[in-house]
């Protein structure tokens, strides 16, 4: 059976690896989790610009936590949704550094708040990007600002309830109505043709940096199997059947 | 010869299955194989099939898959 060993026969190239600015940790991923594809994205858009030994990523409190172990550039691990705080002060103290924040719904949207919206607001010349998985993943699915309505998670295990929980907030939207920001966009994972959209976007967020535009924002619309208690087949499903209807992928801002 | 050869890396591999669902040509299925964490890891079942196409790398979550396509007389294709 083809596994790890497989001897390549000789006329063949390698079209598809591993980026070099992922190390060779393990994820600690769930099966199935669009967090992994989206890291990827970004170790693949710091390969191609070919700015990872300049590059310092800010790492969330959240499933992504563990984002040091996982890329080979230099990494801060902020505190539970400061990470476009942490951002602000490392790139105002080393403008020559390329500065990105990586964060969960819970993180940006909910605990972190107030930092993203006064980063975006003044403009920041960082990257964020912003894993929208409708739920707080790591403490166990806890309801997040950005769960459907009607979604059950263990807090709205009746579904939430807007009357009483309101309803999605959503960020990019709200940041794409402000003068700071440059280029606010939302994606999606679950298909190759949207990943390779994704990474596209990624790209000229990172683009946008370097050519000191200020502040740009990818969300990436994701699946989180284990607390949707899906497959991780019918996460993608759920991502093109629900997530999408609430949180439409697009341009909201530049390009 | 196939045009294409996908590799998967067995211990990275969580057996989610996203590389079978995406796989257009049925190149993808599950090994009768367990990793060393317990995952039921995939594998190519109709390797003769594959094109070298690499959705199944873009798609899987783990960074698992590395693919090779085959050389053609004008370069690689
Ligand atoms: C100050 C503080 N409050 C609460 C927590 C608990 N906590 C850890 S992760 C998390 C939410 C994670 O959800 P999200 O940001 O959506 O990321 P995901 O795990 O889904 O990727 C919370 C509330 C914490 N670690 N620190
Ligand atoms: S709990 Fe959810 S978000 Fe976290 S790693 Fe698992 S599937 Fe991904």
């Amino acid at each position: 059976m083809p596994m790890v060993e497989t001897r390549i026969p000789e006329g063949y190239t390698k079209v598809f690896t591993r980026p070099e600015a992922l190390s060779d940790a393990q994820y600690t991923y769930c099966p199935g989790c669009h967090h992994g594809v989206i890291t990827r994205l970004v170790a693949e858009a710091l390969d191609e610009l070919g700015i990872r030994g300049r590059t310092v990523g800010i790492a969330p409190v959240g499933c992504a936590v563990f984002l040091y172990r996982f890329f080979n550039c230099d990494f801060v691990q902020a505190a539970h949704g400061r990470a476009c705080a942490v951002a602000t002060g490392l790139k105002r103290a080393n403008p020559d550094l390329v500065v990105f924040s990586y964060q969960g719904d819970g993180d940006l949207g909910a605990i972190g708040t107030a930092e993203t919206v006064h980063a975006a607001n003044r403009g920041e010349n960082i990257t964020v990007i912003f894993i929208n998985n409708q739920i707080y993943g790591m403490t166990g699915g806890e309801m997040a600002p950005t769960t459907l309505p009607g979604q059950r998670t263990v807090t709205s295990p009746g579904g939430r309830d807007t009357r009483l929980m309101g309803y999605p907030l959503k960020v990019s939207e709200m940041l794409a109505q402000l003068d700071g920001p440059c280029y606010i966009t939302r994606q999606s994972v679950h298909d190759a043709r949207h990943v390779g959209l994704t990474r596209k976007a990624i790209v000229q967020a990172f683009r946008n940096q370097l050519e000191g535009k200020g502040f740009s924002l990818v969300e990436v619309l994701a699946a989180c199997p284990t607390n949707f208690k899906m497959s991780p087949e019918q996460g993608n499903t759920w991502v093109v059947e629900k997530a999408m209807k609430a949180f439409p992928l697009g341009d909201l801002k530049g390009a | 010869m196939p045009k294409g050869i996908a590799v998967i890396d067995m211990e990275r591999c969580k057996g989610c299955g996203l590389c079978i669902a995406a796989c257009p040509f049925g190149v993808l299925g599950f090994s009768e194989q367990y990793n060393s964490s317990g995952y039921n890891v995939a594998c190519m079942v109709q390797p003769e099939k594959c094109t070298g196409c690499t959705i199944c790398a873009q798609i899987c979550p783990d960074v698992a898959i590395e693919v090779y396509r085959k050389e053609t007389a004008k370069g690689a294709a």
